[in-house]
């Protein structure tokens, strides 16, 4: 555990010193998984609140504006409905994995939120193969959603997750070569030691040419993985209902809707580490010293750029039309596969012959 | 090399949508165009066109321009207008004419498709803009177009 706030190390010292150490040990791990839980849930239906408030802002609408002022209440009550609904379920559906599935995909969504660094020392467990962790951890998610939609019985619900599984499959391979871009940069798997060479510029400026093209290649590839628009034909509403959780409701479709975006700011949380310097400040405002002051600022500059980039998934969202099935296909492996290894030598080669940026 | 020109292609066609939805997000807070119903409620004016109920305007002399020549009952597809007419001696030229007695409209058949409107030959009747219709009895949907007392405006049939 690498929460070393002094709030944290009171508890820690406490903790220790009334029970056993493998008590204490256990303890702490729960309440640092508790803590985590209550944060991403409510953040993740904060996120709801803002995808259906830009959402309204691009159509020239107003969106929720009814409940708790301005609306800041809306997904709180409706979660809050959602937890009262009757859960409801197909007579064939294979009972044990149909109630199995929503939790895959929300412990897979939780468990990648562990590693990320929201400041020095807000990062729950900082292991030494961070960036392989997440890319194994989000394939998981695709597991979920396979068995919801083969359990359902339900035809819609098996076609999208199929669906799911095609894009997913084929998107993260582009994911992991356009990390696997970066790491050749920061010569790191673990992601503290990714911010750490990112002292010196961040790795989008470091790598510069090769590095933009990772970064557009990883947008891409990450909304695909999240299956959100313009890569959303796992729950294309005009042909398939809703897709893998056609048939879910009250709260299990909350998990899956709930992972949804959870996994959304994960693939923005990832960009923010990888190429944008988690949450080290700007280089220009260094001089000023803030950073050292407050050493907890860095959790709202790791917010906000993750916040922009979670922005620009809804911009894509919300501008850009569904793809059919083959032309999606035709985009991963013909398009972003070639590019991503062509570009994967140039970064090598730039890193070789020391071409990268520093400050 | 049409696959590279592609790429570009296709990156220069997603950055043009993205300005345009980009310009919409930055210019939303003055463009909404949501009504805000019940709140705006004094305020709200329906456009021209919007087709809420037949009525019968009346000037105020309390005169409408219907002639009682019964085109919009015979237009109507559905039967939503009766006219009551009868002859009568017109106080001014003391010759028989017909009159309306009442003019019934059953706002709860009509399906507002205006073809009655189009059919008046004097334009006795036009659409009104207002929407909030819905009342606890099916039988206040019956209305009487022309107001108690009314009669036709003189020269409308020359």
């Amino acid at each position: 555990m690498n929460i070393t706030l002094s709030i944290t190390k009171n508890i820690h010292n406490w903790l220790f010193s009334i029970m056993p150490e493998g008590v204490a040990s256990i303890t702490e791990m729960v309440l640092i998984a508790v803590v985590y839980l209550a944060i991403f849930a409510v953040a993740g239906l904060y996120l709801v609140l803002l995808e259906r408030k830009v959402a309204a802002w691009f159509q020239l609408r107003i969106g929720p504006n009814r409940v708790g002022w301005w609306g800041l209440l809306q997904t709180m009550a409706d979660a809050l409905k959602l937890v009262s609904k009757e859960l409801t379920g197909t007579v064939k559906a294979d009972k044990f994995l149909y109630n199995l599935a929503p939790y895959f995909v929300i412990v897979s969504a939780l468990m990648a939120l562990a590693v990320f660094p929201f400041t020095q020392e807000f990062q729950a467990f900082d292991i030494n193969i961070g960036v392989l962790f997440l890319m194994a951890i989000s394939s998981i998610g695709v597991v979920g959603i396979l068995v919801g939609g083969w359990s359902s019985n339900n035809k819609f619900a098996l076609i999208g997750a199929m669906r799911s599984g095609v894009q997913t499959i084929s998107y993260e391979l582009s994911v992991g070569l356009s990390l696997l871009t970066m790491v050749l940069i920061s010569g790191s798997l673990q992601l503290s030691e990714i911010v750490e060479v990112q002292k010196n510029g961040w790795l989008i400026v470091q790598g510069h040419i090769p590095a933009i093209i990772a970064f557009m290649i990883y947008m891409i590839a990450g909304t695909a993985e999240t299956n959100r628009a313009p890569f959303d034909l796992v729950e294309a509403e005009s042909e398939l209902g809703a897709g893998f959780h056609t048939e879910y409701s009250g709260m299990k479709f909350a998990y899956f809707f709930l992972a949804e975006f959870i996994n959304m700011f994960i693939v923005a949380a990832i960009a923010t580490t990888v190429f944008f310097g988690a949450w080290l400040e700007p280089a220009w405002l260094t001089s000023f010293g803030i950073a050292e002051a407050f050493p907890a600022i860095g959790v709202v500059w790791f917010l906000g750029k993750t916040l922009t980039i979670v922005f620009l998934m809804m911009w894509f969202r919300w501008t850009f039309p569904r793809l059919r099935i083959d032309q999606l296909l035709t985009l991963e492996w013909k398009y972003l596969l070639p590019l991503n290894l062509l570009n994967l030598v140039l970064m090598a080669l730039i890193v070789w012959l020391n071409l990268t940026i520093q400050f | 090399m049409s696959y590279f020109g592609d790429i570009a292609k296709g990156i220069k066609t997603l950055l043009t949508g993205m300005s345009v939805t980009g310009k919409y997000f930055l210019t939303s807070r003055k463009g909404a165009i949501t009504q805000q119903y019940p709140d705006n409620r004094e305020t709200l004016k329906m456009f021209e066109r919007f087709r809420g109920e037949v009525v019968m305007p009346h000037d105020e002399s309390n005169e409408h321009r219907c002639t009682g020549c019964q085109k919009c009952e015979i237009a109507c597809p559905n039967g939503t207008i009766e006219i009551i007419w009868d002859r009568q001696v017109d106080p001014a030229t003391g010759k028989k004419k017909k009159m309306i007695d009442q003019h019934i409209y059953h706002l709860g058949m009509c399906t507002m498709c205006g073809l009655c409107i189009e059919a008046c030959p004097t334009d006795a009747i036009v659409w009104a803009q207002n929407f909030e219709n819905s009342v606890y009895d099916r039988s206040y949907l019956t209305k009487v177009l022309n107001q108690p007392g009314s009669k036709v405006k003189a020269g409308i049939e020359d």
